[in-house]
């Protein structure tokens, strides 16, 4: 784990307010957003971030529990994983 | 573009829809600096030493969870097998032992030790003869203790008198938790050629040639192949091994990333990564629907030992090119009670004991969590066992035999164990004798294959 980089997946139905949501809570653990790819899979909205976490003073867990209140509010799924996750998978 | 979204949904879907999961972090610690003359102090300084080296592994196995958002299912420790480190102890049994190891796993929080085991395919010492008799009462008066007895190698053949004492043993294991279903047998494995690394229970133990401590991971997903291999369209076997072989390599890549981490968080050494496909009892995370998704009406039909060979290969070249470090059993395991689909099977009357013997022959281990009558005769499972030791022997693998005489049940009854060791249906034994073959005793020499120096 070199980096501190994680992807943010949000899966769920498409509805308003998702982004602002989803923003608001990066804002408040100093997340950054570098790149973010929204999908429709077999008609559900999918949307994949990739985001900078602090490195200093980051709270993964409770960054995850934040992003979780917020897709409890939002009806949508949200996952919050390291990305070496999906390089060590998928890449060599 | 920094994100690729196919493969970030491909892993999500995974882990969400597939039930990829970590089966087990298991932490192998050394004992043998534990030796002791007073079976007393041999206890405390087990417990100690593992309460001391294994306190953060749950903890640091969490962290990992949710850093990487792969369920992370067990956590375990294996320990040199007990039968080598209390060889000197000056008692009758070994049963404070297994319970000193029980309240050592509760104290760290793990879900299984391994290690109440004893390494006898040549010959057994009073102390390896001490701690088999001890099994029965050490399996019945503790929840988490595993123990295992290799009885065979290819190198040394098969010690016959201990496949004879081994159903002796089973059976009274089962009678002392018969309240229980014989749970006591569900922790319990016979081996032939047992590895030293495997992080798998009910067979894990720490090898006495392996070092101070290490970390072993055991990787799952029979769910993510048998999606894969269903969404093929019309594929050919070569495209079926392919499509294996590419979603195995997947799988253990996440399983070394999710070793290497652990083991720098606890500053212990990386061990192995065993890339097994084990099955849950959750429907489609079974070995048996990758067989059917390769085209058999069920699992048990002719075929069935044919594409078991094939997919126990593909998983193996996929698992080798992903990782250096693949060791343990690595292959596909058959346990009738922990898939649904076998469980399936056997219902169907597709699957009998005589074809899942003939896949043992071409997969890691072997009978696997196959209850049978109650009234089976000790003799009647010791050969069972000789038969599967030989298939281990001959074709330089490892076979295992984890079989449950279920109490006071029947051909038509099943046995319900609950989480990962889920729910077996009773098979039939054939209804003819093998007392006088196992009444002999002696050891089956050593294999031809055997001379290779």
């Amino acid at each position: 784990m070199n980096s501190n980089r994680f992807i943010v997946t949000v899966i769920g139905c498409d509805r308003t307010g998702i982004v602002a949501k989803i923003a608001t809570v990066m804002t408040d653990f100093n997340v950054n957003i570098v790149d973010i790819s929204q999908t429709i899979m077999q008609t559900i909205f999918t949307m994949i971030m990739l985001v900078q976490a602090p490195k200093e003073g980051f709270d993964l867990a409770a960054f995850q529990a934040g992003m979780e209140g917020a897709a409890k509010e939002l009806g949508v799924e949200v996952k919050v994983q390291h990305e070496d996750a999906f390089q060590y998978m998928h890449r060599i | 573009m920094l994100i690729n979204p196919s493969e970030i949904l491909e892993t999500v879907r995974m882990v969400k829809m597939e039930h990829l999961d970590i089966r087990t972090v298991t932490m192998g610690l050394s004992l043998r600096d534990c030796a002791d003359k007073d079976i007393r102090a041999f206890n405390e300084k087990v417990y100690d030493k593992i309460v001391s080296r294994a306190k953060d592994l749950v903890r640091v196995a969490g962290e990992i969870q949710s850093l990487y958002g792969i369920p992370i299912v067990n956590k375990r420790v294996a320990v040199t097998p007990i039968a080598v480190v209390a060889e000197s102890c000056d008692a009758p049994d070994l049963v404070s032992t297994a319970k000193a190891l029980d309240a050592a796993a509760k104290a760290v929080g793990v879900d299984f030790i391994g290690g109440f085991s004893a390494l006898v395919h040549k010959g057994a010492t009073p102390g390896d003869i001490r701690l088999i008799e001890s099994i029965p009462e050490a399996l019945a008066s503790t929840d988490k203790v595993c123990s295992s007895v290799n009885v065979a190698t290819t190198k040394a053949g098969i010690n016959m008198d201990a496949v004879a004492l081994m159903g002796e043993i089973i059976k009274r294991t089962a009678h002392l938790t018969a309240s229980r279903d014989g749970i006591g047998c569900a922790k319990l494995v016979v081996f032939a050629n047992a590895p030293e690394d495997n992080p798998f229970m009910a067979g894990a133990f720490h090898g006495i040639g392996e070092s101070e401590c290490v970390i072993n991971v055991g990787v799952s997903g029979p769910g993510v192949v048998n999606s894969a291999i269903r969404e093929l369209k019309d594929p050919d076997f070569t495209q079926i091994a392919e499509t294996i072989k590419k979603t195995a390599f997947k799988i253990t890549r996440m399983g070394e990333m999710i070793g290497r981490e652990v083991s720098r968080r606890l500053g212990v050494e990386f061990g192995i990564l065993d890339l097994s496909l084990a099955p849950t009892p959750e429907v489609g995370d079974s070995v048996a629907a990758i067989l059917e998704a390769m085209g058999l009406e069920r699992c048990g039909a002719h075929g069935t030992t044919a594409a078991l060979a094939l997919l126990n290969d593909a998983v193996k070249k996929g698992g080798a090119m992903a990782s250096s470090s693949v060791g343990g059993l690595s292959g596909a395991f058959i346990p009738v009670s922990e898939d649904a689909g076998m469980i399936a099977a056997v219902e169907a009357g597709a699957l009998r004991l005589e074809k899942l013997e003939a896949m043992t022959s071409v997969c890691s281990v072997g009978l696997d969590m196959i209850a049978v009558p109650g009234d089976t005769p000790a003799s009647k499972l010791s050969a069972i066992i000789a038969d599967e030791m030989a298939i281990g022997v001959v074709n330089k693998k490892t076979t295992a035999v984890r079989i449950i005489p279920a109490p006071g049940k029947g051909v038509g009854d099943s046995v319900e164990f609950g989480g990962l060791l889920g729910r077996a249906p009773v098979m039939a034994v054939s209804g003819f004798g093998s007392e006088v073959f196992i009444a002999r005793g002696g050891r089956v020499p050593a294999p031809i294959q055997s001379l290779t120096n």
